[in-house]
């Protein structure tokens, strides 16, 4: 039970960030579909970071503090990429979509020429060691032996985990408040709605809009970052197996509001966890792997998370609540 | 009066809107050639293995890898026609240009189909499937390819109706619909070849995970003239089909009724549904339309014979479907537009390997070309403003014929969106006024 829940928190996790980094982007009036882009660079890039640092002689015991420093650099890195879409999207007035779409292209591209530039490989990984050993939170970090457990509840929290989780965690409850309780944040989400209203009380859209594509970029390359440690072994091959694009998908079934969005990288972290242990999961603990056990093929396990993400939108497209202005460039003249 | 017709009074060929698109591509295209060109350069200069003679090597075959032919006894590089690799960039084009097409009609209906990959993936189910089946029972070889072909073709239509339906009975935006549809497709896909070991190629050694080609069983597309122009390479009689369905295509959008009502879809729903329009019934046609065009991409991929699909496809989805999405945005969704689009990516793609078997660069540049390509592309609206102002100066005649507006892209401006939905209102009327006389 609690592998199965630590494994959903590390797939619900970079889904969680990612949509919200979709949230922030089209609040302010800009569709960003370049976050699968932007997790890819951002996975790379961090791959690169954790390189420097262990040539640079950084050792193992530092691992926590190498990995903060390449998360932030990692969110540095996605608000650099994703200012080329501000740019097409803002001041050029370009389709979003095509920009979106182009960097989609350009990130994997860009990361595999450089890749194979680097090591002559379609995979770039730690210069020396893995995720789990250098950066993984054990007993052994608090100096207890292998296999120590805390307790059930402890367990879960600290034993096998990553400590990114729960910086994502704390990243997204403080954009939530800057959204949602900030006079930039509603300032940011008027733009999304009526930028013109926005425009005529002194509030500078562009600016705005910048704001809210940056902020974006941050969070998905911060959530690239997170891909990469959690689930590939802080390893890039220019994919992030449609990440960015389910993200996109769980914001718009979370309705752009951070609370339904969480609990919608929950539910389709849930699913995924289960399509991809079902055949080691002992739910309660008896012995028995039922879900294996149960003959059904394994492929319709992994198709379960889409299927299901279908029939809830199914259910509840009726209350869609579309930021009003996403998508249109906004125009001083048109006000 | 400069650049218009003195009889007429519209402008010049030269000038028109479609001519002013056609310039502002090509300006994109040579932007993303020499940004490729710029990033061989920084690169060579920063690897130390790579000479100033590899880094010239980069930068020509870059923009001439197509008419590579090697290098010669001396190491030099040597350029002329190369028929093996002009047919294969034929031969690559053909499901580019499809899936170009698949994403185009949708565009044009105000569908962005980014469902392609699984529209794809599901005709190459139907047609490996059928193809291999009849192949086997000694049926006639001509009835086998036409059924795969048209299995391969149905499962796509169907697999692109879905997000329709969704579209157009519960509003549910087309993008995420078709992005869980292409995973379902993806496991879909799979699990049907895992279940079904008739289909694997289990006879040839070294190849586990391959679908058996369909040339083992004699089921491949008519050779129609390309192994005579491009001895050796990969061109088959599919490029052709692919040409004949994208003019097919663009009769259907722009010469019917039913075209015209797609494109007044696209340019305002609720427009189109005052003027007595079906809407739902159109967005899921046009969606149905685009999912059998990108599976005939994948049929007439496989339908070639010597290509091999790797089955568990579960976790990587088919770069063919999304490579679509440039095709169609560097024609600006023109159908005919999209053939050279098409055939223009697989050059670059031919490029790429080129680059990666004759230099220490790799063929990633050719996806870094075509990326930036596509970015440049989303200013066409900038460089067509800039070009037409050129253009423009020139008004003298009021009784000129107003230049009808182009209704290609998505609305880019409010401007732009406002005069698309008075187009469309008087579309819809004229359609309305037609219906009432009949």
């Amino acid at each position: 039970m609690v592998f199965l829940l630590q494994q959903t928190m590390l797939y619900a996790v970079p889904l969680m960030i990612v949509a919200l980094a979709g949230v922030c982007a089209e609040r302010s009036g800009v569709i960003n579909l370049a976050l699968e882009g932007t997790m890819i660079f951002g996975a790379f890039m961090g791959v690169i970071f954790i390189r420097m640092f262990q040539n640079g002689g950084w050792q193992q015991e530092q691992g926590q503090l190498i990995m903060l420093f390449s998360l932030l650099l990692c969110g540095l890195c996605g608000i650099a990429f994703s200012m080329l879409l501000a740019f097409s999207a803002i001041n050029l007035k370009a389709d979003q979509t095509i920009g979106g779409t182009a960097l989609n292209m350009l990130a994997p591209a860009i990361v595999m020429f450089f890749i194979y530039m680097i090591v002559q490989q379609n995979t770039i990984g730690m210069a020396e060691g893995g995720a789990a050993g250098w950066f993984m939170i054990k007993p052994q970090t608090f100096g207890y032996p292998k296999g120590y457990s805390f307790g059930p509840v402890l367990d879960f929290f600290i034993n096998k985990v990553y400590l990114t989780s729960y910086i994502c965690i704390l990243i997204f409850i403080l954009v939530s408040i800057f959204l949602y309780k900030t006079k930039i944040g509603m300032r940011l989400r008027s733009c999304g709605e009526n930028p013109q209203a926005a425009d005529s009380l002194g509030i500078n859209v562009y600016k705005m809009r910048y704001l809210g594509v940056g902020l974006s970029g941050f969070l998905a390359g911060v959530g690239g970052f997170t891909f990469a440690l959690t689930t590939a072994n802080m390893t890039s091959n220019g994919d992030v197996a449609g990440y960015g694009f389910l993200a996109l998908a769980v914001m718009i079934f979370g309705n752009w509001t951070p609370l339904n969005i969480a609990g919608g990288a929950c539910l389709f972290g849930l699913f995924k966890c289960i399509a991809a242990t079902y055949a080691t999961l002992d739910i309660n603990g008896d012995g028995v792997y039922l879900l294996n056990n149960l003959g059904i093929s394994p492929y319709v396990y992994r198709m379960l998370p889409y299927i299901i993400t279908l029939i809830v939108l199914a259910f509840t497209s009726k209350s869609s609540r579309v930021p009003k202005a996403e998508g249109i460039p906004y125009d001083k003249g048109m006000r | 009066m400069p650049g218009k017709d003195p009889f007429t009074g519209k402008l010049k060929w030269y000038k028109s809107e479609g001519a002013v698109a056609v310039y502002s591509a090509l300006i994109s295209i040579l932007i993303g050639m020499a940004v490729g060109a710029v990033i061989v350069i920084i690169v060579g200069m920063a690897k130390a293995n790579i000479s100033t003679k590899g880094i010239w090597e980069g930068i020509r075959l870059v923009f001439l890898g197509v008419f590579s032919t090697g290098r010669d006894s001396a190491g030099n590089l040597t350029f002329g026609f190369n028929g093996v690799n002009i047919g294969n960039m034929l031969f690559r084009a053909t499901p580019l240009i499809m899936t170009g097409l698949a994403v185009a009609v949708a565009f044009k209906t105000g569908l962005f189909n980014i469902g392609a990959a699984g529209q794809y993936l599901m005709g190459t189910m139907g047609t490996l499937s059928v193809g291999l089946w009849l192949g086997n029972s000694g049926c006639p070889k001509g009835i086998a390819w036409l059924c795969a072909f048209l299995t391969g073709v149905l499962l796509g239509a169907l697999w692109g109706s879905i997000p329709g339906i969704f579209k157009a009975f519960l509003n549910i935006n087309e993008v995420i619909t078709c992005i869980m549809t292409n995973w379902i497709a993806a496991n879909l896909v799979t699990w049907w070849f895992d279940a079904h070991d008739v289909f694997k190629n289990s006879a040839e050694g070294g190849k586990v995970g391959y679908i058996i080609p369909l040339k083992n069983v004699g089921v491949v597309t008519p050779k129609l003239l390309m192994d005579k122009l491009f001895a050796g390479s990969q061109a088959n009689g599919g490029f052709w089909i692919a040409i004949l369905i994208a003019v097919a295509m663009y009769i259907m959008m722009t010469k019917t009724t039913f075209g015209y009502e797609l494109r007044a879809c696209g340019a305002n729903r609720h427009a189109a549904k005052y003027a007595g329009i079906n809407d739902k019934r159109n967005i899921i046609l046009s969606m149905a339309i685009a999912g059998a065009l990108a599976a005939a991409g994948a049929s007439l991929y496989y339908l070639s014979g010597n290509t091999e699909f790797y089955w568990s496809t579960y976790q990587k989805l088919p770069a063919e479907g999304f490579n679509g999405i440039p095709v169609a945005l560097l024609a600006a969704n023109h159908p005919i537009g999209v053939i050279f689009s098409g055939v223009f990516m697989s050059m670059l793609n031919i490029s790429g390997i080129q680059l990666k078997y004759l230099t220490a660069y790799n063929e990633y540049i050719a996806d870094i070309i075509i990326a930036v390509i596509v970015y440049l592309s989303a200013f066409s609206m900038l460089f067509k403003t800039v070009l037409s102002k050129r253009i423009k100066h020139d008004t003298g005649n009021v009784n000129a014929e107003p230049v009808p507006a182009d209704d290609d892209s998505p609305p880019e401006s409010l401007d732009e969106l406002v005069s698309e939905v008075a187009e469309a209102v008087e579309i819809a009327e004229t359609v309305a006024k037609k219906g009432g006389e009949e």
